[in-house]
């Protein structure tokens, strides 16, 4: 019998083998290099700006260049820092109605009371948007909202021309492909609380608003944090519709332009610092990402100390 | 602004319910019109001519004029050829997709059937490096994939799917609530060999699983645009929304206002339509996802 097992531990391995090497070929070891490259001055000249006319290469042999590259993007000023603003601005634009109106409907849909009829129809709908392409919901914006486009005839106004303007329609974008997603989670966490505590609290003469935040609220904290986290974590990566909107361009005045944008941009130019940029995304990812790890490990680990207790 | 605050508690006071009730019902109504609008007007567009001033209500007739240029030749020469970029989103996010549930369920299945010395370590790392994001080694993985001759291919939109942290937890999780370990036992009683076994008994088993995380994986890939621009260069292997983006640089006397929203249309209704069949399942999935948040 021990011998057995033994030799079923083996097929574990086996199986394992697709994963991890797939795994570290596409991942693990572009990761590195990309740590590597962030500390070189490799930079690979197209030719011309913008256009790539030329096909041929001009390479230079990656040298070592200590911090320089990370200097560079803290320096004040550098277009690299302000991509980063630009990212989260545009994030919290989206992120701020986007939760706010996943909280109400959460709650509206899970209220016995309220009785939400149609609800199969409504999560539908909201939920819609989550599936469809970023980049045509991208091109569709610019059409409507640009010069002749049909909300611009509506409102009269350009958006698209003035930085908070396109912020605004970048974040209605993204709320509009997230709402939905946000209030699916959040329903599935306050669906989660034991009614029971509503029924006491009732008992106790509780009124709603009491309820809503001193039981709702510090109940679903965990799910709130995880949605907070993965949001700002995808916000990070921002791409789809601030490079569609604006053809790569990041107008008006660059103020649109994320930090995946110069990535993208710079994947053939200049290698170094485009590197710096994802090992930036990386350690911000990382560091929110544990953070929310030993936040809900902390949570977990209080909830066995009451039940000994 | 109406308190989102009745829960369950205080004592019932109709008239209050009922103005809640309305309110409630107002900005969902809302909400749908926001969520469809969009999708009302690109349909109302696509059956309207080249140039579009203004907002139109109803539709008009130039659908036929507009399927037919987007299928000429000077839209393939110009922007890539519509039906190859259809074939060939397809034919990404279908490989995509079923090599990742594939391989999901197997590395879910080591870790969740065999005992071994790396079990956990296995099972860590896989959950730690879910949330490294694929734009973090970006420069990395284009400048691999250059150098070994990849970059233009389709090999890393498709093989990367082997390694889905994210399909393998999920298959994880289902496997823990659905594939008992005496059906694995018994298997191997009746002298079924491991992998014969994964195959014929496992697989049909985690068929629920299967369905959902095909649909996510395609969706992701069939929407994804990071990733194709990034590797793809020539006009005839454009996925979608490469050619979405090649519309948008068309200049003023090249755009076809009609004929991109009847682009759009067409690069949406696939997802559309299986969403609408699927929706209730899709939801409960992202219902269920949440769970180890």
């Amino acid at each position: 019998m021990k011998r057995k097992s033994i030799s079923y531990a083996k097929w574990g391995y086996i199986f394992l083998i697709p994963f991890f090497v797939v795994y570290i070929i596409f991942s693990l070891y572009p990761l590195f290099q990309t740590f590597y490259y962030s500390f070189t001055d490799y930079v690979k000249d197209q030719g011309s700006i913008g256009g790539g006319w030329t096909r041929q290469a001009v390479e230079v042999t990656p040298t070592f260049c200590g911090f320089d590259n990370y200097s560079t993007i803290f320096t004040s000023g550098s277009d690299l820092l302000q991509s980063f603003w630009n990212t989260i601005i545009m994030w919290i634009v989206g992120f701020i109605p986007q939760i706010v109106i996943s909280l109400i409907l959460a709650v509206w849909f899970t209220d016995l009371r309220l009785k939400i009829k149609a609800q199969g129809f409504f999560k539908a709908v909201i939920y819609l948007p989550n599936v469809i392409m970023a980049s045509a919901f991208a091109f569709l914006f610019y059409s409507l909202f640009s010069r002749g486009g049909a909300i611009y005839d509506l409102i009269k106004v350009p958006l698209l021309e003035s930085v908070w303007g396109s912020r605004g329609v970048v974040g209605l974008i993204n709320f509009i492909l997230w709402y939905g997603n946000t209030t699916i989670l959040l329903m599935a966490a306050i669906m989660g609380v034991d009614t029971s505590l509503y029924e006491s609290a009732q008992i106790d003469g509780a009124t709603s608003s009491q309820t809503f935040w001193k039981i709702t609220i510090p109940l679903i904290k965990p799910i709130m944090s995880y949605v907070l986290v993965t949001s700002l974590i995808g916000g990070l990566q921002m791409y789809d519709v601030p490079a569609l909107l604006t053809k790569d361009m990041g107008s008006p005045n660059g103020k649109l332009k994320t930090v995946v944008m110069i990535i993208q941009a710079n994947k053939q130019g200049d290698i170094g610092k485009a590197s710096a940029l994802c090992v930036i995304i990386f350690i911000v990812s990382a560091i929110i990402g544990l953070a929310l790890m030993f936040a809900s490990a902390d949570h977990d680990g209080k909830k066995k100390k009451k039940k000994r207790g | 602004m109406p308190r989102s605050t009745e829960i369950v508690g205080e004592k019932t006071n109709s008239t209050g319910l009922i103005i809640h009730r309305i309110i409630a019902y107002v900005v969902l109504v809302l909400l749908v019109v926001v969520s469809l609008f969009p999708f009302y007007l690109l349909i109302i567009n696509a059956t309207r001519g080249r140039s579009q001033a203004g907002i139109r209500w109803y539709p008009d007739h130039f659908l036929a004029t507009n399927f037919k240029n987007l299928f000429s030749g000077s839209t393939a020469v110009a922007y890539g050829s519509v039906w190859r970029s259809l074939a060939n989103s397809l034919f990404i996010s279908a490989c995509a997709s079923l090599l990742s549930v594939y391989f999901s369920a197997l590395t879910a299945y080591a870790t969740h059937v065999y005992q071994f010395k790396l079990r956990k370590f296995a099972d860590m790392f896989i959950l730690i490096v879910m949330m490294v994001p694929t734009q973090a080694s970006a420069i990395g993985f284009y400048q691999f994939m250059n150098k070994l001759g990849w970059t233009d291919t389709y090999i890393p939109l498709i093989i990367p799917a082997v390694a889905a942290p994210a399909t393998y937890y999920f298959m994880k999780q289902y496997m823990a609530s659905a594939l008992p370990l005496e059906i694995v036992e018994a298997a191997r009683i009746d002298g079924c060999g491991e992998f014969k076994t994964f195959n014929k008994i496992v697989t049909p088993i985690l068929k629920p699983a299967f369905a959902v995380q095909i649909i996510f994986t395609f969706v992701t890939n069939w929407n994804n645009y990071f990733m194709p621009r990034l590797i793809l260069t020539s006009k005839s292997k454009y996925t979608i929304p490469l050619v979405l983006n090649a519309m948008r640089y068309a200049g003023p006397q090249e755009k076809d206002v009609g004929m991109f929203s009847l682009y759009i249309v067409l690069a949406i209704l696939p997802v559309v339509i299986v969403y609408l069949c699927l929706s209730k399942f899709i939801i409960r999935g992202v219902a269920l996802g949440s769970v180890k948040g």
